[in-house]
């Protein structure tokens, strides 16, 4: 079990290879759909201009997410009326939607990490590659033990997206996840992918 | 007629955070299967802590408390306006005590309302009149990871060579289980529907779902298929979380339905682990929760 806390250096990116298993602390943001959308739409593709607070939230993005790490991620959070923020429930959501995105947003932000479930494709593989970066993958489902990893919610961007698609500046202490892409082109996603089309193939031809 | 809105609120806690026992102890078996020191045993063993740690303190086991569909068995007399409302006066209360996730999303305008009630068909309940005494209220949460997986064929399937019988069955739902990967929070459940219109088949996929781990179909070659589609899918090695592993899927369940002539659906609704499903029954004055 590897030890890793944020901001994440390139050495420490390289040194991952897909199957080690990370406990993950400090300072990350959570991004899920509208995050990501509205961050390459806005910052990156500019196809849309800012407006609102856009241009001071990411000022503090580009600070936050430095060296640091994105979480696809829609927790439940309870306080939100006095603003006393807490992650009840935090496990990661299926990172496959944001892969027309996530490469750009690595590179733009110097992400170095993504932790989110289900892997993602081609594309992001190349940057992890790229950034340098790494793919983390959480367990599904686990919302509420991972959520006990949750030290501290420093603040939130983006209310207006909803409580799920918001962006949660979050702490995290021990956050447990394991390497399935890394920065050599490696991807056990990938693998597993063709393993198991390969045994689907027999599959299909067996009689019934 | 009875207000029965705490009572909903505490199906509700119930279903979100303590998995029925008889999916916890499919998923506590199959860690066994897994090699010691691999991640899909690790996966399998942190999911077994969160189950415990999640009913402990009322929390929900999933962030995405998924879409509430609730089925309602009710007696003669009793009036579905009012059952709606409490129920649904139970999810907003349910709500602002994180037992759910705040999930309804004006799909037009992107505006999450912030109290799980979305339209009329948010949460999403099903009446059916009954003849007996007992009001019985099934729900299942239904998260959206899943859902994005479930896929619905229409045969004959060229590409995969299946054609109008179970045979081609059997070929589109391995088929489906492939594409899903992990990414449907393996290992997964699978509701599996034959026949009915594009509608019928996809709600009827998801019904099925509301039955015990490992009930079988009455129909011998529906119940042999079942198996089958279990063991076979398994084979596939997409393991917890799609790590690479023997557990992919712990169950599956089907249902055949009337179709037209021109048509033969094949829905395939596929169940995260976290398969939350609970009931409770109001018998005389009595509530029994199982």
């Amino acid at each position: 079990m590897k030890s890793i806390t944020t901001p994440i250096s390139d050495d420490v990116i390289r040194d991952l290879k897909v199957g080690d298993a990370v406990e993950l602390s400090g300072i990350m943001v959570t991004g899920r759909d509208a995050a990501h959308k509205w961050m390459i739409e806005t910052f990156i593709k500019k196809t849309r201009a800012p407006q609102g607070d856009d241009l001071e939230v990411y000022e503090e993005l580009k600070k936050l997410l430095n060296g640091s790490v994105i979480y696809h991620c829609g927790p439940v959070v309870s306080g939100l009326d006095t603003k006393e923020y807490k992650f009840v429930a935090a496990g990661p959501t299926t990172s496959i939607r944001e892969e027309p995105y996530q490469a750009d947003v690595m590179k733009h932000f110097n992400v170095k990490g993504v932790i989110g479930k289900g892997g993602m494709g081609a594309k992001t593989l190349k940057g992890c590659a790229e950034t340098p970066g790494a793919y983390l993958h959480a367990i599904g489902g686990a919302a509420s033990y991972i959520a006990k990893t949750v030290t501290k919610v420093h603040g939130v961007f983006k209310m207006e997206f909803g409580v799920p698609e918001a962006m949660w500046v979050i702490e995290v202490k021990d956050f447990p996840v394991v390497v399935t892409m890394d920065s050599h082109g490696g991807s056990q996603h990938a693998v597993v992918d063709e393993s198991s089309k390969k045994i689907l193939e027999g599959l299909l031809e067996k009689p019934y | 007629m009875r207000d029965l809105t705490n009572e909903i609120l505490e199906l509700i806690r119930r279903t979100s955070s303590s998995l029925p026992p008889d999916v916890e102890k499919r998923l506590r078996e199959s860690i066994e299967k897994e090699a010691p020191g691999s991640a899909a045993r690790g996966a399998l063993e942190t999911i077994m802590k969160n189950i415990e740690l999640s009913r402990a303190q009322s929390t929900p086991i999933c962030q995405d408390t998924g879409t509430p569909i609730f089925q309602v068995h009710y007696p003669v007399g009793w009036s579905t306006i009012q059952l709606k409302a409490q129920i649904r006066a139970a999810m907003v209360e349910a709500t602002k005590k994180s037992f759910m996730r705040p999930n309804a999303v004006d799909a037009v305008y992107d505006k999450n309302t912030g109290n799980n009630l979305g339209g009329d068909d948010f949460p999403y309940v099903h009446f059916e009149e009954t003849e007996g005494d007992d009001l019985v209220i099934e729900l299942m949460l239904k998260g959206g990871g899943c859902e994005n997986v479930g896929r619905q064929y229409s045969l004959p399937d060229n590409s995969l060579g299946a054609g109008r019988d179970l045979a081609g069955v059997r070929k589109v739902v391995l088929d489906a289980v492939q594409k899903a990967q992990g990414q449907g929070c393996a290992p997964g459940i699978l509701g599996v529907s034959i026949g009915g219109d594009r509608g019928s088949s996809y709600i009827k996929s998801k019904e099925v779902l509301f039955s015990e781990m490992g009930t079988r179909n009455e129909d011998p070659n529906l119940a042999q298929l079942e198996e089958r589609l279990t063991s076979e899918a398994n084979e596939m090695g997409i393991g917890p979380m799609g790590f690479g592993g023997k557990t992919t899927v712990l169950d599956t369940k089907i249902i055949g339905l009337s179709r037209l002539p021109a048509s033969y659906f094949v829905s395939v609704s596929y169940m995260c682990w976290a398969y939350r499903r609970r009931k409770m029954t109001l018998k005389g004055e009595e509530i029994i929760y199982d």
